[in-house]
C-alpha cells in the first residue's frame, strides 16, 4: 500500500515537473493569427476572395516563417483544403478558383523555422465569392477609349461630308515613288521586306497597306517588286494585296505569285536568305516595313552597302536608331501607321489621322496635370497635407487612371 | 462577298475582344483568341514549306543564277524534316518502352538535337555575330560631325559610349564630391534617364496612338489595303 502511494506521488512528481516543457513546447509555437477576416475580391468575375489578418507583431517577427492558408465549404475543422503558403511579412492573400455557387470559410496557421505551427484561425462566416459584369478598375480608361474611338469615327464622318484636311508632307513615304522609278531606270528589282512577325502584328498590317502601294506603282512602271517572308500567312496576306494592287494598276497579266514568296521563320535563317538575294540580285530600292528586331541593320546595312534606295519604317523604338543610319528614309513610328493613310489620300482614313490628335491632346493633358501635380506637390513638401494629397492624386492617375 | 466575309470576322472578332477586356467574365478570351491564331499559323505553315519546296525546287530544274543555294536549302529542310518528324535516333519514353516513337523529338544525343547544336545554333550565332561589324560600320557614317545636330549627336554618344568603360569611370574618377553630377559614369546615367527616356517616350505614344487609330480603322473597314485593294 505505502508502495503504491509512493508510486503515485512519484508519479506526479515526474509529471509536474515534465508538464511545464511540455506546455512550454506548445507555446513554443507562434503565436496565432489574429483578427483574420475575408471579403470578396473587387471587379472580378466571382471566383476570387481576398483574406486578410493582422500584422505579426515585432517581437512575433523572428518567430513566423511563413503561414498555410486552406479553405473549406464547410466548418467542419477536417474538411479544410490546402491553399498554399506565403512569407510571414505578408498580410493578405486572394484565393482564386473559387465557384460563386458555395460559401467558404478560410483558415490559416502561422509556421516558424522549427516546422512548429499555431492555433489556427479561422474564419467566423462562410462568405461567397460575388459576380461584377464591368470591371470598375478599367472604368477610366474606357471613358478614355470611348473618347478616342468616338473622336476617330467622328472625323471620319465629317471627313466624308466632304471638309478639306491637311496632312503635313512624311518624306519617307514621298520617296515611294521615286525609289519605285529608279528600280525601273536602272532595272533592278525592288525588294519589300515586311517585318519578321505574323499577322496579328499590327505593324505588318502597316506594312502590307505600304506594300499595296509600292506593288501599284511597280505595276504601272513594269517594275519587279519581290516579297520574301518569314511567315506563311504573311505571304497570304501579300500575295492577294500585291495581286489587288496589279489589277488595280490595270496589269493584272504582269503579276507573278512566285515573286511574293516563303523564306523561313527562323530569325537569322531569313536574314541569311535575304542578305544573300540583295547581294547576288542588288536590287534598286529596298523597303523595309513591319516589326524588326535585331536583323534590322545586317539588312539595312547589306543595303546600303549595295548602293539601293532604303525606306524603312517600324514601330520598334530599340531599331529606329539603325534605320535612321542606314536607310535614306525612315517613317518613325506614328508616321509608319499614318502611311496607309496618306498613301491613300481618302477623306476616311485621312478623317481617323484627325481623330487621332484628339488622342494626342488627351495624353497631353495628361502630362500637363502629372507633372503640375507632382511640381507642386514636391515644392509643398510631401509631409504637408497639401503636398501629400497632390502626389497621392499624380499617383492615382498614373496606376489607377492610366493603368 | 470575298472581301466583305474577312471583313466582318474581323470587326466581330476585334470589337468582342476590346468589349471583353472590360468584362471580367470574358477577359480571358483574347487569350483563346491566341491559340486559335496558332492553331491557324501552324496549319499555315504547311502552306509555307509547300512554298518553299516549289520555289526551290523550280530553280534547281531551271538550273538558275545561285541554284546551288536552293539545292543546299532543300537537302536541309528535307533532313531536318525527316530527323524530326521521324524522331530519327529517339529512345522510346521509359513510361511507353513499347512505342518507338514515344521519346521527345529533341532528345540530347539524338539526330535532330545533333543538328540543331552542332548545325542551327552555329549558323544563327554567326550571323548574329555579323550585327557588330555592322554597327561598327553604321556608326562610322552615323557619327560624321557634318553639321550642328551630327555634332551634338556625335557628343552624346561619345559620352555615352565612354561611360560604359572601365577607362572613362577611370578618367573622371578624380572629380571632387561637389563635381560628382559631372563624372562620365553620372552624365550617362543622366542623358539616358532624362533625354533618352524623354524621346522614347514621346515615340512610344505616338506608336500607341496610331497603333489604335490604325486598328480602329482595320476593324471599321475603313482601311482594307491589307487585303488588296478598297474596291470590293
Amino acid at each position: 500500500m505505502r508502495s503504491h502511494t509512493l508510486h503515485t506521488v512519484l508519479l506526479v512528481s515526474v509529471f509536474s515537473f515534465i508538464d511545464p516543457y511540455l506546455q512550454g513546447q506548445e507555446s513554443s509555437g507562434p503565436a496565432s493569427p489574429t483578427n483574420l477576416s475575408a471579403s470578396d475580391h473587387p471587379w472580378d468575375h466571382g471566383e476570387k476572395i481576398d483574406i486578410q489578418w493582422d500584422d505579426i507583431e515585432k517581437n512575433e517577427q523572428d518567430k513566423v516563417q511563413s503561414y498555410s492558408i486552406y479553405s473549406s465549404r464547410s466548418a467542419n475543422p477536417d474538411s479544410f483544403i490546402f491553399v498554399g503558403t506565403i512569407d510571414a511579412d505578408i498580410s493578405k492573400y486572394t484565393i482564386e478558383k473559387l465557384d460563386r455557387k458555395y460559401s467558404y470559410y478560410f483558415k490559416i496557421i502561422a509556421i516558424d523555422k522549427s516546422g512548429n505551427v499555431s492555433e489556427p484561425a479561422v474564419t467566423l462566416s462562410a462568405i461567397s465569392p460575388t459576380r461584377q459584369w464591368f470591371d470598375g478598375r478599367r472604368f477610366p480608361l474606357f471613358i478614355i477609349t470611348l473618347i478616342f474611338c468616338g473622336s476617330v469615327v467622328y472625323w471620319i464622318y465629317q471627313a466624308r461630308t466632304g471638309i478639306p484636311l491637311k496632312i503635313r508632307k512624311i518624306a519617307g513615304l514621298e520617296a515611294v515613288d521615286e525609289a519605285v522609278g529608279r528600280a525601273t531606270e536602272m532595272g533592278r528589282p525592288i525588294l519589300f521586306i515586311p517585318g519578321i512577325q505574323d499577322m496579328n502584328e499590327i505593324q505588318t498590317i502597316a506594312g502590307i497597306t505600304v506594300l499595296s502601294r509600292v506593288a501599284k506603282v511597280a505595276a504601272e512602271y513594269d517594275a519587279k517588286v519581290e516579297v520574301p517572308t518569314s511567315r506563311s500567312l504573311v505571304m497570304t496576306a501579300a500575295r492577294e494585296t500585291v495581286q489587288a494592287s496589279f489589277l488595280t494598276a490595270g496589269r493584272p497579266e504582269s503579276y507573278n505569285q512566285d515573286l511574293v514568296y516563303y523564306v523561313t521563320d527562323e530569325q537569322f535563317g531569313y536574314v541569311a536568305y535575304v542578305q544573300g538575294m540583295m547581294v547576288r540580285e542588288k536590287p534598286a530600292a529596298c523597303f523595309y516595313m513591319g516589326a524588326f528586331f535585331a536583323e534590322s541593320l545586317i539588312l539595312a546595312e547589306t543595303g546600303n552597302t549595295i548602293g539601293a534606295i532604303q525606306v524603312a519604317g517600324t514601330a520598334m523604338p530599340a531599331q529606329l536608331p539603325f534605320f535612321v543610319a542606314a536607310c535614306d528614309y525612315t517613317l518613325i513610328g506614328e508616321e509608319f501607321f499614318a502611311a496607309s493613310a496618306y498613301l491613300s489620300g481618302e477623306p476616311d482614313q485621312l478623317g481617323s489621322l484627325k481623330g487621332q490628335d484628339i488622342g494626342k491632346i488627351i495624353v497631353a493633358a495628361g502630362i500637363i496635370i502629372g507633372v503640375t501635380l507632382l511640381t507642386i506637390g514636391t515644392i509643398a513638401g510631401p509631409e504637408s497635407g497639401f503636398g501629400s494629397s497632390l502626389i497621392d492624386a499624380a499617383e492615382y492617375l498614373k496606376s489607377v487612371i492610366l493603368t | 462577298m470575298k472581301r466583305n466575309v474577312p471583313l466582318f470576322i474581323t470587326a466581330l472578332g476585334g470589337f468582342t475582344l476590346i468589349i471583353a477586356y472590360f468584362i471580367p467574365a470574358t477577359q480571358g478570351w483574347g487569350e483563346v483568341a491566341a491559340i486559335w491564331f496558332d492553331i491557324l499559323a501552324s496549319i499555315a505553315f504547311i502552306l509555307g514549306g509547300g512554298n518553299l519546296l516549289k520555289i526551290h525546287l523550280k530553280k534547281v530544274s531551271d538550273k538558275s543564277a545561285g541554284w546551288a543555294y536552293s539545292a543546299i536549302t532543300l537537302a536541309a529542310f528535307l533532313t531536318t524534316l525527316f530527323v524530326g518528324l521521324g524522331k530519327v535516333g529517339v529512345n522510346p519514353n521509359p513510361q511507353y518502352p513499347e512505342y518507338s516513337l514515344s521519346g521527345h523529338y529533341r532528345e540530347i544525343g539524338s539526330p535532330f538535337w545533333w543538328l540543331y547544336e552542332y548545325a542551327f545554333k552555329p549558323l544563327t550565332a554567326t550571323m548574329f555575330a555579323m550585327l557588330a561589324f555592322y554597327i561598327s560600320s553604321a556608326a562610322f557614317r552615323a557619327f560624321r560631325a557634318k553639321n550642328l545636330e551630327a555634332i551634338l549627336l556625335l557628343g552624346t554618344a561619345f559620352i555615352i559610349l565612354l561611360g560604359r568603360t572601365f577607362a572613362g569611370v577611370y578618367l573622371t574618377a578624380w572629380f571632387p564630391d561637389w563635381m560628382s553630377g559631372l563624372k562620365i559614369e553620372n552624365l550617362t546615367v543622366f542623358i539616358m534617364s532624362v533625354f533618352n527616356t524623354a524621346g522614347n517616350r514621346a515615340i512610344m505614344i505616338g506608336i500607341a496612338l496610331g497603333v489604335a487609330s490604325t486598328s480602329l480603322k482595320v476593324l471599321l473597314g475603313v482601311d482594307r489595303s491589307y487585303l488588296g485593294s478598297g474596291e470590293d
